[in-house]
C-alpha cells in the first residue's frame, strides 16, 4: 500500500465537502450531489481494493506518517495512517454505508433548501470518520474523534429554525464535552506515561506499564493503565451512548434521518467500540476496568431496550434499539471478545441503516409523519419498504442465518464463557435483552406496516400539505435512490454474518491487530466447538436465545396485532413501571432537575466570583485601564520632535553602556 | 584565457548581486531614455520581470552545499544567505505589485522602482556579508535607498519631514555602527567575521563591551526597537503607504543578517554580554510596542507599534544565543513579515484616489462593503495576533520554545502577556470591520489580479499555519 | 634616524617658498604690470562665490547646491583611481576590469543626471 492510496481515501471525502460547502450555491444542487457521490464512491472502491489487499493477498498491516505536524519536547505529533485488518474492514464499513447515505439522501431531501450544505456535512463526516479510524496516533484519534462529533453536532441541529433540534444538538454537544474531557486526560496519561502520542508506542510499553500507578491522593494508587482505560473509555462512553451518558442519542433523531443512520446508527456511535477494539493490547492489562465495560454494556443493552418497547416514534424505537445494541457491543468488549465485537458493529452498521433508512422511506412516504400510531398497514403500499424494513429486523433479533444472529449468538456465548467479575450480570442482561428487542422490534414492524391503517386520507396533513410533494394523500413508495440503498443494505444483512463468521471470529482474520491475553481468549474457546456457519446456525436453533426471540415475536403479534387493546390495560396495570419507562429512567429529569441547576449554580458563582470581581475587575479592566494611561502618558514621550529622538537614543546607549561597564 | 570556467567558478556564487547591480543600472538608463511620462509603466513592468528573473539568478547560482565565502572572506555564500535573499526577493516583488495602482495614480517615476532594487541589492550585500566592510556597505546601501523612497512623494511635507528624521536619526546610528565596528577592530586587529570570533577573549575587556553596546544600538535602532524605535511611527505614518509597506517587509531580512552575522557569528564568543543588552531592549519594546499600539487610531501608526512589538520578539529569539533561538527568530521574522504585508496590501488596496485608508475609522464596517478584503485583513489580524491555526501562533511559541530550552522563563511570561496585550489591538481591527456600522466610505479600486494575489498571501498565513513543519524545518536547517 | 624625516624638511622648505613666492610674485605683478590698482572687483574676496565674512544663513541658489554636490560625487569617486593607478603594476588585468566596471556605473550616473537636466543651469 503507497501512502498515496491511504492519503487519497480520507482526502477524497475532504476535497468533495469543501467543493460542495464553499461552492454549493455556485454549482448548483446537482453537481453538488454528484461531486460528493464520486468522491466517496471512488474512496469506497480504494477501501474495498485496500481491504482485498490485507484480507485476500495477505499483504502485512503498514504503519506509516505521512507528516509530522510538530515536535515538542520530543513528542511527535503527526498524521499517520496504520492500516491493519482491523482498520481495513471499518474502513469498508464506513464508506460503504457512508456510500448508500450519500445516494438515499439525494431523494430524502429533494426539497429541502440546504441539500448542498447537508451533502457538504456527510463528505466532511466521512472524512472525519475515516481519519478517526485509520489514526496511528492519539492526536490524530482525537481530531478524528472531535471531528465526527462537530458533523454530528452541525447534523443534529440541520434545521437549525426548529427549537428542538437546536436543543438536541445542544444537547448532544454537551454530554459529549463530557466524554471528551475524560478522554483527554486519557491522552495525557498515555502521553505521561509512554511520552509518545503513538499506538505502537502504547503498545509496546503496556505490558512493561502493569505494574506502574499513580497516585490519586497520599496513600491512595491506582494501576496507571486502569486510569487511562478508564479515561479513554468514558470518552468512549459518551460517543457510543452508553448509560449514563446516552442520554443525547434519542433526542439526535431530531436530524435528519440519512444522518441517523450514518452518523447515530452505523459509524460515529461506534466509534468508541472501534477504539476500546484497538486499544486491545492496553485493556487486556487492566481486569478492573474490563470489568466496568461489562457492567456498563449490559446495563445499556437491557434497559435502553425496554425503552424501545414504549416509544412511539419510529426514529426513537430504533434509536433505543441502537442504544441496547452499542451495549451488546460494549459488553463483548468487557468480555475480551473483541472481535466478536467488531463483528456485531459491522453486522449491526449493514441492518441498522437498513432500518433507519427504511423508517426514513417510511417517514417520506407518510409526509413527514413520524408516529407509529398513525401508520399500519403500510405493507400493501410500500412493498419494497416493507421487505426490507422486515430483512432488517429479523437480523436485529438474530434470526439463524440471517448476519445479526451470527454476531449476537456469538457474542452472548462468549460473554457465557467470560470468567471476568460482572460476566454473570452482563450475561443475563443480553440474555434477556434479546426477548426485548424481539418485543420492540417486531412492535415496530406490525405497527407501521400491518394491522389496521391508522393514517386518515382526509386530514389536512395530505392534500393541503405545505411541503409540497406534489403527490396525494395516500403513502406512496419512495423513488429509486431511496429504495436502491435499502436493496444494496439488505443484501448484506442477510449474508454478511454467513460469509464472514469463520474468518473474522475463529479464522483469526484480524491478526495481531487486536490482542487477546492467553487467560482472557474466550472466543478461542468458542472456536474449540465451532464447525461451520451451518452448523452454528442450527446449534443456535436450540439455543435459549433462540426461543426468547421467538417468545419476544409472539407477545409483539399478540400484543399489537392480535389483541391492540392489552398494551393499554398493561399500562394501567403496571401504571409505576410504565411511567418510569416513559420517563426514560428519569434520567433526563434527574440532569435536569439536579445536575444543570448545580453546575449553574457552580457556574453562577464562578461567574460572578470568580469572572466579573476577579478576573474582569482587576485583571481585565485594572490592566486595561492601566495600559490606556500608559499609553497615553507615554504618547507624550513621542513628541516629533527630532531631537527628543535623538536624545532618547543617546539615553538608551548611555544607560547600555553604564550598565555593563560599571557591571562589569 | 584558458581559466575563465575556473576563474568564474570562484566567483559564480555572487552572481546574483552582480545581476542585480547590473539590472539596475539598466532599468535606470531605459526608465531615463525610453519610460518617464511617456510610458510610465514601463519600469514597474521591466522591474518585476527583473526580479522574477532574479529569483532564477539567486536559487541557480546562490544554491550551495555549505559555507562559501569568496573574495577573501569578503563575501560568504551560504543556505542561510539563500533563504534571507529570496524571502526578500518575494516580499519586495509582492511590495511593488501591490503598489502599482497607488504608484500609478500618483504618477511617481521609474526611480522609486530602481531604488527599490538598490535596496534589494543591500539587503543582497548584507545577508551574504562576511567582513566587517561589506556588513557596512550593505547597511548603508540599504539605508541610502530608504531615506530617498521615503522622501518621495516630493508634495507632501508629512514624508519629508519623516524622511528628514530617518535621515538625521540613521546617520546617528549609522555613526554608533561604525563607532562598535572600529572598536571590535581596534581590539581584535581584524575585519574578517571569522577571524574577529577566532580572536575575542572569553573575558571582554570594557573597549570590546563598549565597541558590543555601540553595535547592538546600531542594531536596535535598524529593527526599531525601543528605547531607539522613535522614528518608527512617524515614518510608517508618513512615509506613503506604499514606502511603508516596502520598509516594513524586505529590511527585515537585512536587519536579522545584520544581526546573525556580527552578533550571533562574529561576536559569538562573548554572546552573555549582547545577549542582556539585547533582552533588555526586548522586553522594553514589547511592553512599549503594545501598550503603545492601543492608543493609535491610525491603522499605520499601530502597525507601526505593532512591529515594534513584534521585534521585540525577534530579538528575544536573539536571547538565547542558541541555534534554535536563531532559527525560531528567522521564522518569526518570515511569518511577521508575510503578515505585514498582507496587512499593509490591504491597506493599498482598500484606498483610491484621495482616500488613503489608513485611519481605524476607515476600516468600520469593510466587512459590508467589500467582504473579501475584509476577510483577508482578518486573518492578517489573527496571525499577527497569534491566533491558531494562523502561522503567527507557531512563531510565537517557536520563539517560546527556544527560550524555555534555555530556561528564560520571565522572558516567556514577559512575551505570552505581551501578546495578550497585543491581541487586544489586532482584534480590535477585526471588530471595528465586522461589528461597526459602516460609514459610506468608497470602495477601494484594485485590480481582480491583485486582490487574488493578496488572496494567496492570506491564505498563505493560514497554510503555513496548517502545515507548520516545512518552513520551520527549513529555518531550522539553514541555522543549524 | 633622524635623515627619515628630511624629506619632510624638504617639503616644509618647498611649501614655504612656493606660498611665499605666490604672494610675492601677486605683489609684483599687482603692482607693476595693472593700469587700474585700485578696482572694486579686485579688492573683493574670491572664495567659490561667496562673500569671506558674512551671515552664514544666507540664501543661495538651490541650483548651485546640486552642480556642488554632483561635483562631490564625481570628485571623490575620481579620487579612486589615483591609487588604483600606483598599484596597477601588482593587481593586473583583474584590476584593470574592475576599474572598468566602476567607471561603467559612474558613466551610468552621468547620463542619468544628463538626460534628467541636472547640468543644465536653466
Amino acid at each position: 500500500m503507497t501512502p498515496n492510496l491511504l492519503i487519497a481515501i480520507p482526502l477524497l471525502p475532504l476535497v468533495a465537502a469543501l467543493i460542495a460547502g464553499l461552492a454549493g450555491r455556485r454549482i448548483g444542487r446537482a453537481a453538488s450531489a454528484g461531486v460528493t457521490i464520486l468522491a466517496v464512491g471512488i474512496s469506497c472502491a480504494l477501501s474495498l481494493y485496500v481491504a482485498k489487499l490485507i484480507f485476500l493477498d495477505g499483504v502485512p498491516a503498514s504503519d506509516i506518517t505521512v507528516y509530522t505536524w510538530l515536535v515538542s519536547d520530543g513528542i511527535r505529533f503527526q498524521v499517520g495512517f496504520l492500516v491493519d485488518r482491523l482498520t481495513a474492514l471499518m474502513m469498508v464499513v464506513v464508506n460503504f454505508v457512508s456510500f448508500c447515505v450519500h445516494v438515499y439522501t439525494i431523494g430524502y431531501m429533494r426539497d429541502d433548501d440546504g441539500f448542498q450544505r447537508f451533502f457538504s456535512y456527510i463528505s466532511l463526516f466521512t472524512f472525519s470518520m475515516l481519519m478517526l479510524v485509520m489514526a496511528n496516533n492519539f492526536m490524530q484519534l482525537f481530531f478524528g474523534w472531535e471531528a465526527v462529533g462537530l458533523v454530528s453536532y452541525l447534523l443534529i441541529g440541520f434545521w437549525f429554525t426548529r427549537p428542538s433540534a437546536i436543543h438536541a444538538n445542544l444537547k448532544a454537544f454537551i454530554v459529549n464535552r463530557i466524554g471528551d474531557f475524560a478522554f483527554v486526560l486519557g491522552i495525557a496519561g498515555v502521553v505521561y506515561w509512554t511520552h509518545s502520542l503513538d499506538y505502537a508506542d502504547l503498545f509496546a510499553l503496556a505490558p512493561s506499564l502493569e505494574t506502574a500507578t499513580f497516585a490519586l491522593s497520599a496513600g491512595t494508587t491506582v494501576p496507571a493503565l486502569t486510569l487511562i482505560a478508564l479515561c479513554l473509555f468514558v470518552g468512549a462512553m459518551a460517543k457510543s451512548a452508553q448509560v449514563p451518558l446516552h442520554v443525547w442519542l434519542p433526542d439526535s433523531m431530531e436530524g435528519p434521518t440519512p444522518i441517523s443512520a450514518l452518523i447515530h446508527a452505523a459509524t460515529m456511535v461506534t466509534a468508541g467500540i472501534f477504539m476500546v477494539a484497538r486499544m486491545s493490547p492496553l485493556y487486556e492489562f487492566s481486569g478492573a476496568a474490563l470489568t466496568f465495560v461489562l457492567v456498563i454494556g449490559g446495563t445499556t443493552a437491557f434497559f435502553m431496550g425496554l425503552l424501545g418497547v414504549v416509544s412511539n416514534d419510529i426514529k426513537r424505537v430504533i434509536a433505543y434499539s441502537t442504544l441496547s445494541q452499542l451495549g451488546y457491543m460494549t459488553v463483548a468488549l468487557g468480555a475480551s471478545a473483541y472481535s466478536a465485537a467488531i463483528f456485531h458493529l459491522m453486522t449491526h452498521a449493514f441492518f441498522k441503516a437498513l432500518l433507519f433508512l427504511a423508517a426514513g422511506s417510511v417517514i417520506i412516504g407518510m409526509h413527514h409523519e413520524q408516529d407509529m400510531r398513525k401508520m399500519g398497514g403500510l405493507a400493501k403500499y410500500m412493498p419494497v419498504t416493507a421487505v426490507t424494513c422486515w430483512i432488517g429486523a429479523l437480523a436485529l433479533i438474530g434470526t439463524p442465518f440471517f448476519s445479526g444472529f451470527y454476531s449476537k449468538d456469538a457474542l452472548i456465548e462468549a460473554v457465557g464463557e467470560s470468567q471476568r467479575a460482572g460476566a454473570t450480570y452482563a450475561y443475563w442482561c443480553v440474555t434477556a435483552g434479546v426477548f426485548v428487542t424481539a418485543l420492540y422490534t417486531f412492535r415496530l414492524l406490525f405497527m407501521t406496516f400491518h394491522g389496521k391503517e391508522r393514517f386518515g386520507h382526509d386530514e389536512t396533513h395530505g392534500d393541503e400539505h405545505a411541503h409540497g410533494h406534489g403527490h396525494g394523500g395516500a403513502p406512496h413508495e419512495s423513488p429509486w435512490v431511496v429504495t436502491v440503498p435499502l436493496i444494496a443494505l439488505a443484501i448484506p444483512s442477510i449474508v454478511i454474518g454467513y460469509l464472514t463468521i469463520g474468518p473474522l471470529l475463529f479464522g483469526g482474520a484480524f491478526g495481531d491487530a487486536i490482542f487477546v491475553r492467553e487467560a482472557n481468549d474466550v472466543i478461542g474457546e468458542l472456536g474449540h466447538e465451532y464447525h461451520g456457519p451451518v452448523a452454528f446456525a442450527l446449534h443456535g436453533l436450540t439455543a435459549p436465545t433462540f426461543w426468547l426471540a421467538l417468545a419476544g415475536v409472539v407477545t409483539a403479534w399478540y400484543l399489537y396485532l392480535k389483541s391492540p387493546g392489552t398494551p393499554a390495560r398493561i399500562a394501567a396495570r403496571f401504571a409505576g413501571l410504565y411511567s418510569m419507562l416513559v420517563n426514560k429512567f428519569y434520567f433526563d429529569w434527574f440532569n435536569e432537575t439536579l445536575v444543570a441547576p448545580f453546575t449553574r449554580l457552580v457556574g453562577k458563582v464562578l461567574w460572578k466570583g470568580g469572572d466579573q470581581l476577579l478576573i474582569d475587575g482587576a485583571f481585565v479592566n485594572g490592566s486595561a485601564k492601566f495600559v490606556g494611561w500608559a499609553a497615553a502618558k507615554g504618547r507624550r514621550i513621542q513628541t516629533g520632535y527630532l531631537y527628543t529622538y535623538a536624545f532618547w537614543m543617546v539615553i538608551g546607549l548611555a544607560v547600555l553602556l553604564g550598565w555593563f561597564l560599571i557591571g562589569a | 584565457m584558458p581559466d575563465t570556467q575556473n576563474w568564474w567558478s570562484t566567483i559564480a556564487p555572487a552572481a546574483p548581486e552582480m545581476y542585480l547591480a547590473t539590472v539596475i543600472c539598466v532599468i535606470l538608463l531605459i526608465d531615463v531614455f525610453a519610460g518617464g511620462s511617456r510610458r510610465p509603466r514601463l519600469t514597474g513592468t521591466l522591474t518585476l520581470i527583473a526580479l522574477a528573473v532574479g529569483a532564477w539568478v539567486t536559487l541557480e547560482y546562490g544554491s550551495v552545499g555549505g559555507r562559501t565565502p569568496l573574495f577573501g572572506g569578503l563575501y560568504i555564500a551560504d543556505p542561510l544567505a539563500l533563504v534571507l535573499k529570496l524571502s526578500a526577493l518575494l516580499y519586495v516583488a509582492v511590495a511593488l505589485l501591490y503598489s502599482r495602482p497607488a504608484l500609478a495614480r500618483r504618477g511617481t517615476g521609474g526611480e522609486y522602482h530602481v531604488l527599490a532594487l538598490t535596496a534589494l541589492l543591500g539587503i543582497y550585500v548584507l545577508a551574504s556579508a562576511g567582513n566587517l566592510l561589506s556588513l557596512y556597505i550593505g547597511v548603508e546601501l540599504l539605508a541610502l535607498s530608504l531615506y530617498a523612497m521615503i522622501a518621495f512623494d516630493r508634495e507632501s511635507p508629512v514624508s519629508a519631514e519623516a524622511a528628514m528624521k530617518y535621515f538625521v536619526l540613521g546617520s546617528i546610528a549609522s555613526g554608533m555602527l561604525l563607532y562598535g565596528i572600529s572598536l571590535v577592530y581596534g581590539l581584535t586587529g581584524t575585519l574578517a567575521l571569522d577571524e574577529v570570533a577566532l580572536r575575542l577573549t572569553a573575558e571582554p575587556s570594557l573597549g570590546m563591551v563598549a565597541g558590543v553596546a555601540f553595535v547592538v544600538v546600531a542594531i536596535a535602532f535598524k529593527f526599531g526597537a525601543v528605547p531607539f524605535h522613535m522614528w518608527v511611527p512617524d515614518v510608517y505614518h508618513g512615509a506613503p503607504t506604499t514606502v511603508t509597506l516596502f520598509l516594513s517587509t524586505a529590511p527585515k531580512f537585512a536587519y536579522f543578517a545584520l544581526a546573525y552575522r556580527l552578533l550571533s557569528q562574529g561576536l559569538d564568543g562573548i554572546s552573555p554580554t549582547w545577549t542582556q543588552m539585547l533582552a533588555i531592549i526586548g522586553v522594553l519594546s514589547l511592553i512599549v510596542g503594545n501598550v503603545f499600539a492601543i492608543a493609535q487610531a491610525n491603522l499605520k501608526r499601530m502597525l507601526a507599534y505593532s512591529a515594534i512589538a513584534n521585534v521585540g520578539f525577534i530579538l528575544l529569539g536573539f536571547t538565547t544565543g542558541t541555534a534554535a533561538g536563531y532559527s525560531a527568530a528567522l521564522y518569526y521574522t518570515i511569518v511577521y513579515v508575510l503578515a505585514t504585508l498582507g496587512a499593509f496590501g490591504v491597506i493599498l488596496l482598500a484606498s483610491r484616489r484621495g482616500f488613503e485608508a489608513d485611519e481605524l475609522e476607515d476600516y468600520k464596517g469593510l466587512q459590508a462593503r467589500d467582504p473579501m478584503l475584509a476577510l483577508w485583513m482578518m486573518m492578517m489580524m489573527f496571525s499577527t495576533a497569534g491566533v491558531p491555526p494562523f502561522v503567527g501562533f507557531w512563531a510565537k511559541l517557536a520563539i517560546f520554545e527556544a527560550l524555555w530550552q534555555v530556561g528564560a522563563v520571565w522572558l516567556i511570561v514577559i512575551g505570552a502577556l505581551a501578546a495578550v496585550v497585543g491581541a487586544f489591538y489586532y482584534i480590535r481591527v477585526v471588530k471595528l470591520m465586522y461589528f461597526d456600522d459602516a460609514p459610506s466610505a468608497p470602495r477601494g479600486e484594485a485590480s481582480g489580479a491583485l486582490r487574488l494575489v493578496l488572496g494567496v498571501n492570506a491564505l498563505a498565513t493560514l497554510a503555513l499555519g496548517v502545515v507548520p513543519a516545512s518552513l520551520f524545518d527549513l529555518c531550522k536547517a539553514v541555522l543549524g | 634616524m633622524l635623515s627619515n624625516y628630511l624629506p619632510i624638511l624638504i617639503y616644509l622648505a618647498v611649501a614655504t617658498g612656493v606660498g611665499v613666492a605666490l604672494l610675492v610674485i601677486g605683489a609684483l605683478i599687482g603692482r607693476y604690470f595693472t593700469r587700474y590698482p585700485d578696482d572694486v572687483e579686485k579688492r573683493s574676496a574670491y572664495e567659490c562665490g561667496f562673500e569671506a565674512f558674512e551671515d552664514s544663513r544666507r540664501r543661495f541658489d538651490v541650483r548651485y547646491y546640486l552642480v556642488a554636490i554632483l561635483f562631490i560625487v564625481f570628485d571623490l569617486e575620481i579620487a579612486f583611481l589615483f591609487p588604483w593607478a600606483v598599484a596597477l603594476d601588482a593587481i593586473g588585468s583583474a584590476g584593470l576590469v574592475a576599474m572598468g566596471i566602476f567607471l561603467a556605473i559612474l558613466v551610468v550616473g552621468f547620463a542619468y543626471e544628463w538626460k534628467k537636466g541636472a547640468l543644465e543651469w536653466d
